[in-house]
């Protein structure tokens, strides 16, 4: 055994390398990125050859992972909560095939939304799927069940949920960790051909014979799992129920342990008899859980006929939105923290900015001096460091809502009448969402513009290699539209008049045109320059 | 012995590697560490801060509860106050005094300063000017790691070897241009405690 600092989301990553993995899938975002950055460095895995390039998005890395499955291999798919909306259809639909080697599908939350849209709960995602669960409270308990998690999946020929949150993914511990890697499987068709099959009359099999039929073994391995625990207390007048993060924020207010009985939640379906035994002992039960009432809600539906009180999030006894932390887990179990100073007024709002240099700036003010004389409220942005404009001193887009949905909103927008209609969209946004869309747009010659901001890296996730580089028109052109209509520009302050007379031109075009400012992001190029000079250094 | 320290800034001015050097001492002393970082959106220009806790036993939360941090360390005199509120009574905030201008709105500094003044226990050090004096503005960061050492409860001299681990692939000038500056970083923190 050796003792490493690890990042929550390292510690799944060598908890797969450890547990005999071949590949992980998965597409950057905030809080999950450093697992694949982590495989991406690790020696061991480049020795193994584990799959670990980024996919396109979500939707491909689930069904790469489960194609990697299917040939008899285990794999971990990561992805942050909303890429699980994106992957949704294929992690639903592959609860009804199953799985043939071990399959972890590793999802980070972000509540509070600290670099999120929503804070979506994903944990209703593997219930809604009835798919087995594992939430870590801590970084050794991610690196252990990655390998607990991967012999449940192929016990159970299904695939598994790890859920993450910002706090276990983005948080560094000591973990023990194996001195040895378990064999990976070899290649192996599934014992059944037509498994995989989701013809109607196989889909209702494999529903009703097994996923349905092995969730009462489910709730079974829940009772007995080594993350799921009861811990005695005296203190009958409250029972908690304390999931993922949440029990370090109980252990903290109580390092001589906890008064109450307490039940330990970190693997599902929840254990009911644990629960019971709890509910029956104690007057009322308070829930901690990240995210939202999860829990809290299940125990409502399992002892709905009893007068005792259930605390958490529906109540108030804990914020109905937002994380943890240490001082509202204190305050829910009367023991609140002695807070001496208040915040301070003085401080001001300190909002991220785009680098010095970035060719965004430059292509939004091209783009502001060109839109004025149209006035505000038609430009439909997406999600990376473009979104930023949204901000002083630019406030340049009116839209960010989904990966991919600046191209398709503003169509919907230019078919409504609104015009002109603009979108912007990233070149890594562009190939994970954007592709199908511009090619509706294509297919009736929308008026409309599309500015695609190549700048060669995933840069608001920090800069991975983007699928985009050095396609980007090749896509545009073989997608149909029109080489005419396809313009590429410099984002660079000497090109300002260039770029004002080009998107002009493009954005009076009553037809569907796409313009690329393109330029290497600032971190990349930087990154890059300080590679090649170690490099010839080092020669 | 548990320290907790809330290690505060801008982005891109380096507080990983101030958390580094504090984490890389206490483990190798035997210690246990947590540290919790903000990644992602925070990369360019924005507050970031990071949670450090070393302790001799296991410790429990990643995040420390406010009201009960032992230090705060800013590198930019805002952003110290920031979240100065998480201290507990006595506790100390130690900050850089060279302001981090990114935005509109930054207050007339000598409020700021004034503003840090009113904690029973805090050093201010204009750490930016002193690591240029040593050569190097990228020292600024070991200068207040230095000013920080005497409150961490780890030995000075356990510091210097974690900052060889830390720098040592970098050669030994820069090796010994760190040391120079956690040196400073402590002279100028005991003689802002003398003279107070
Ligand atoms: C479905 C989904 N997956 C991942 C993310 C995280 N994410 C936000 S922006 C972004 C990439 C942006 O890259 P790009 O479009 O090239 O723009 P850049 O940041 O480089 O300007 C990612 C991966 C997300 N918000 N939603
Ligand atoms: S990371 Fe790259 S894309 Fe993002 S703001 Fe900085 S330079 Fe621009």
């Amino acid at each position: 055994m050796k003792k490493l600092l690890l990042l929550g989301d390292e510690a799944v990553a060598q908890g797969g390398i450890d547990s005999g993995i071949s590949g992980f899938y998965g597409y950057p975002g905030t809080p999950s990125t450093e697992i694949i950055e982590y495989v991406q460095r690790s020696p061991q895995a480049k020795e193994r050859n584990i799959h670990r390039e980024w996919s396109v998005n979500e939707k491909t890395a689930m069904e790469a992972a489960l194609g990697m499955s299917y040939a008899g291999k285990r794999a971990i798919v990561t992805m942050k909560h909303v890429g699980l909306n994106v992957a949704a259809d294929a992690f639903v639909n592959s609860a009804i095939t199953g799985v043939n080697g071990g399959l972890i599908v590793a999802v980070a939350d972000d509540p509070s939304m600290h670099s999120s849209q929503n804070e979506q709960d994903s944990r209703y995602y593997g219930k809604f799927a009835f798919t087995p669960m594992l939430e870590p409270s801590n970084q050794q308990e991610a690196y252990d069940m990655v390998h607990y998690g991967f012999d449940l999946s192929e016990k159970y020929k299904l695939p598994l949920l790890l859920r993450l949150t910002t706090r276990i993914a983005h948080s560094r511990g000591g973990v023990e960790v194996k001195d040895e890697a378990r064999p990976e499987n070899e290649v192996r068709l599934p014992d059944d051909p037509v498994q995989f099959v989701l013809l109607p009359n196989i889909a209702k099999r494999n529903y009703e014979q097994h996923l349905l039929a092995e969730q009462p073994a489910l709730i079974e391995e829940s009772e007995k799992s080594p993350f799921n625990k009861y811990i005695d207390g005296p203190d009958k007048s409250m029972g908690i129920v304390a999931s993922g993060i949440a029990v370090n924020y109980l252990m903290e207010n109580c390092p001589e342990g906890c008064n109450y009985p307490v039940v330990k939640i970190g693997q599902y379906p929840l254990p009911y008899n644990m629960l019971k035994k709890l509910f029956d002992e104690v007057d009322t039960v308070l829930v901690l859980e990240e995210g939202y009432p999860f829990i809290e809600e299940q125990l409502r539906g399992f002892f709905n006929t009893s007068p005792k009180p259930i605390k958490g999030r529906l109540d108030g006894t804990i914020p109905r939105t937002g994380e943890l932390n240490p001082n509202i887990v204190a305050k829910a179990i009367g023991k609140e923290i002695e807070i001496v100073y208040s915040p301070n007024s003085i401080v001001k709002a300190r909002p991220p900015q785009f680098c010095d240099g970035c060719g965004h700036i430059f292509f939004y003010k091209a783009l502001n001096d060109v839109m004025e004389k149209y006035g505000k409220g038609r430009v439909f942005a997406d999600i990376g460091c473009y979104t930023l404009a949204a901000l002083s001193p630019f406030n340049a887009i009116n839209s960010c809502v989904d990966m991919g949905a600046s191209v398709t909103m503003a169509k919907g927008a230019a078919d409504a009448g609104l015009l002109p209609s603009v979108a912007v969209i990233g070149d890594s946004t562009f190939t994970h969402s954007g592709i199908t869309g511009l090619l509706d747009a294509v297919r009736e010659n929308t008026n409309m513009t599309l500015f695609i901001l190549d700048n060669s890296a995933v840069g608001m996730t920090g800069g991975q290699k983007s699928a985009a580089t050095g396609r980007v028109e090749d896509i545009v052109k073989g997608l149909g539209v029109d080489p005419d209509h396809i313009r590429i520009v410099n984002p660079i302050p000497k090109e300002h008049q260039t770029m004002v007379k080009v998107f002009s031109e493009e954005i009076a075009y009553p037809g569907l045109s796409v313009v690329i400012p393109r330029r290497e992001c600032v971190q990349t190029y930087i990154r890059r320059i300080k590679m090649q000079k170690k490099a010839k250094a080092a020669k | 012995m548990k320290t907790d320290i809330i290690l505060t800034g801008v982005g891109g001015q380096g507080i990983l590697s101030v958390a580094a050097i504090i984490a890389a001492t206490a483990l190798r002393k035997g210690m246990y560490v947590k540290q919790s970082e903000v990644h992602g959106m925070s990369q360019r220009g924005g507050d970031v801060q990071s949670n450090l806790r070393i302790s001799d036993k296991p410790i429990a939360s990643d995040l420390i509860p406010m009201g009960k941090a032992d230090i705060v360390l800013g590198l930019e005199p805002i952003e110290a106050l920031r979240y100065a509120h998480y201290l507990k009574k006595d506790g100390w905030l130690i900050a850089n005094s060279t302001p981090y201008k990114n935005i509109p709105d930054y207050p007339p500094i000598e409020d700021v300063l004034a503003e840090i003044k009113k904690f029973p226990n805090h050093i201010i050090l204009d750490a930016d000017t002193e690591a240029k004096k040593l050569g190097s503005s990228l020292v600024a960061n070991v200068i207040l790691v230095g000013a920080v050492s005497p409150y961490l409860g780890l030995e000075y001299n356990d510091l210097e070897e974690g900052i060889r681990e830390i720098f040592g692939r970098k050669g030994e000038s820069v090796v010994e241009l760190n040391l120079k500056a956690l040196k400073k970083g402590l002279e100028l923190s005991q003689e802002f405690v003398k003279i107070k």
